[in-house]
């Protein structure tokens, strides 16, 4: 009797759990609408289009939690550029899907040290030295893939939209990255480092934290699951696209905000992504199934935004 | 000793104006029929919506945050420019649909069509901005996440005004973008109006220092009796106020309206004030500098023109203008300080 309330307790806490009850009360209103019909299919395109945000959400997250001004600007660039040079590579065939891949994170460790390479040598702020290398990344991609539309290699496609009882396997794995993800944060030392510099970066430097090469692996990182989700997007999607990666600059921040992890660095989770990714496609199924037009379904969205920052921030305040 | 110091700083105080100086200089050596009246009036037309993005976008980084809904809010004034300030409501869209389907007569009273309607909403905007320091200084937000959903509403306001590209914009914006004045172009006497305005209002009016010194040491300006809330709504209001001349110019120069017109003007406005010598925190900022980052970045698009080189470029030539002027000014901070 005792354990129960305890428990509860313990997941109220949960900076995560609101993004999750957030997400369910969207659906319910948008089965509501329908009578209960299609709830099944709209839960599996919200993890399908979920899974996507999720990864690159992963990147972005390690960086934020660095602390104040660390934000990753180029995710977008690095997604298309990826994107654009894994299907060049691959060239539709099957063979060479593994190539592909390595191609692409390929693109993700050389963006990510470059990125890093100009916050160090120029000491400038990382949201200036990735904005700049977005610039660089950006034009490569539309020079490289101008003109070019290659179609993916069939088993890649099929990899990406395949499913299990309803659940997209590519989903499934990303659950899996991000189980592993979280576990890496909470539980190795590295995880730590990372909380640790956010938290107060000259402490963690005079604890013996290596600063310097957590933060490079933290950008690395970012530019590799950017890397990755431009891969698995062509796959998905038909092949690149030039603007593939526009909308993910604002959601890898958005997911971060309203997963309830902190934006000035040093709290972080993982699991709050993949609520926070959840909520904000089925916000845009809801808003779609009542008729709403894009113009209400972008209002949406960013009042929303706002008002969990002013709610997170009330959060804190009472404590 | 100190005269070096001094020549550091100077230089580094210059280099906005010597990058500027040196791109002009290579695009007259590769074509010297671009440096003539026509030829400004074709390469720096479009500085000037970005310059004026770019103050704007410098309003905000003096206190220390950052908007990333500058270029949705300039395509949402120019949307709100090309409907609403030249015919009033009834030049919105849906009001047109209105009176083809034969609900709204197609002769409407003088209250729908009174470009009235469109400088009120756009004050309204003005007072969201206002609203906006408001919230994010009493609440501590951080700026760069309120901003961020600030683009979604700015975006869907514009898409809901304009769901497709279209409106016309007032006769009198679109004379005053395409004036012919004698002898210096246009461009180039309003680069300098807008800079040495902004000059006078932020780093020369006693208000101005405190708002400068609110990015520097906020604590102190507090101290010393000023509300920081004031400060901070005053600077988003001003960043408010650029935008809407921003957006009004830029629509004066494509004469029709588009939500997304300018989604490159957040990042362009960001990296014009950091090529002109402004600083991400502390209240380090320069005005005039500010134009001549955008200057600079808008005129990347011509030389890579010039050297034939694709337009698939350009966004490239502008990270690396910038990536090369943050390099030089680092040196010159590494050589000031070795001395």
């Amino acid at each position: 009797m005792n354990a129960e309330p305890g428990f509860i307790r313990r997941l109220v806490a949960k900076p995560w759990l609101w993004a999750y009850v957030a997400a369910a009360a969207v659906w319910l209103v948008t089965i509501l609408f329908t009578g209960g019909r299609g709830g099944g299919e709209v839960l599996t395109a919200a993890f399908t289009f979920a899974t996507f945000s999720v990864i690159v959400g992963i990147g972005q997250l390690y960086v934020v939690t660095l602390g104040p001004g660390n934000v990753d600007l180029s995710i977008p660039a690095t997604i298309t550029l990826a994107g654009a040079v894994a299907t060049k590579v691959m060239d539709t065939q099957d063979g060479l899907i593994l190539v592909g891949l390595i191609v692409a994170l390929a693109c993700g460790v050389a963006v990510g040290c470059f990125n890093y390479a100009l916050i160090i040598i120029l000491r400038i702020p990382p949201i200036i030295a990735t904005l700049s290398s977005s610039f660089l990344i950006q034009s490569t991609a539309i020079a490289y893939g101008r003109g070019i539309r290659i179609k993916p290699p069939a088993a890649l496609a099929d990899f990406t939209t395949a499913q299990v009882l309803g659940m997209p396997v590519l989903a499934l794995c990303v659950i899996a990255l991000a189980a592993v993800m979280e576990i890496v944060l909470r539980r190795t030392v590295y995880g730590r480092w990372v909380t640790a510099i956010g938290q107060n970066m000259r402490a963690a430097r005079l604890a013996g934290v290596n600063v310097g090469r957590t933060r490079f692996t933290a950008y690395v990182m970012s530019a590799v699951f950017a890397g990755l989700c431009g891969y698995l997007l062509s796959g998905f999607s038909g092949g690149s696209s030039l603007s593939m990666g526009e909308e993910y600059l604002l959601t890898s921040i958005a997911l971060v905000v309203i997963g309830g992890s902190s934006v000035a660095g040093g709290y972080s989770n993982v699991p709050g992504l993949w609520g926070a990714a959840l909520f904000l496609f089925l916000v845009v199924t809801m808003l779609n199934t009542y008729g709403f037009g894009a113009g209400l379904r972008y209002l949406s969205t960013g009042l929303i935004i706002i008002a969990v920052i002013v709610a997170a921030s009330a959060r804190k305040a009472t404590r | 000793m100190n005269g070096s110091v001094l020549s550091a700083r100077t230089l580094r105080n210059l280099l906005p104006a010597l990058s500027l100086l040196v791109l002009l200089a290579a695009i007259f050596y590769l074509q010297p029929r671009a440096i003539s009246y026509v030829g400004f009036n074709l390469m720096l037309n479009l500085a000037i919506p970005i310059a004026f993005a770019t103050i704007a976008q410098m309003c905000v980084i003096t206190v220390n945050d950052l908007d990333l809904s500058i270029g949705t809010y300039v395509g949402f004034v120019a949307c709100i420019g090309a409907t609403l300030l030249s015919g009033g409501i009834g030049a919105l869209p849906f009001i047109k649909d209105l009176q083809a389907s034969g609900a709204l007569p197609a002769t409407l009273p003088w209250i729908m069509n009174t470009p009235l309607a469109g400088v009120l909403v756009l004050l309204m905007g003005i007072g969201v901005y206002a609203l906006l320091g408001a919230l994010i200084h009493l609440r501590n937000l951080p700026s760069i996440v309120v901003t961020l959903g600030m683009s979604f509403v700015w975006l869907g306001l514009s898409v809901l005004v304009l769901p497709v590209p279209g409106g016309q914009a007032p006769g009198w914006i679109k004379s005053l973008m395409t004036l012919k004045t004698p002898f210096i172009p246009f461009p180039i006497i309003a680069a300098v109006v807008i800079a040495v305005a902004a000059h006078i209002l932020i780093m020369k009016t006693s208000y101005g220092a405190v708002l400068r010194g609110a990015g520097g040491n906020p604590k102190a300006i507090e101290r010393a009796g000023w509300s920081l809330l004031k400060v901070k709504m005053a600077m988003f209001a001003l960043a408010g106020f650029f935008g809407m001349l921003a957006g009004l110019s830029l629509v004066g120069l494509t004469t029709s309206g588009d939500a997304n017109i300018a989604l490159r003007y957040t990042l362009l406005s960001i990296a014009g004030v950091i090529l002109g010598g402004g600083e991400f925190v502390g209240g380090r900022i320069s005005p005039i500098g500010a134009v001549i980052g955008a200057a600079t970045l808008t005129l990347a698009g011509s030389f890579l023109s010039f050297m034939r080189i694709p337009p698939d470029w350009q966004i490239g030539a502008q990270g690396a203008i910038l990536i090369i002027v943050l390099a030089l000014r680092t040196l010159i901070d590494r050589a000031e300080k070795r001395r």
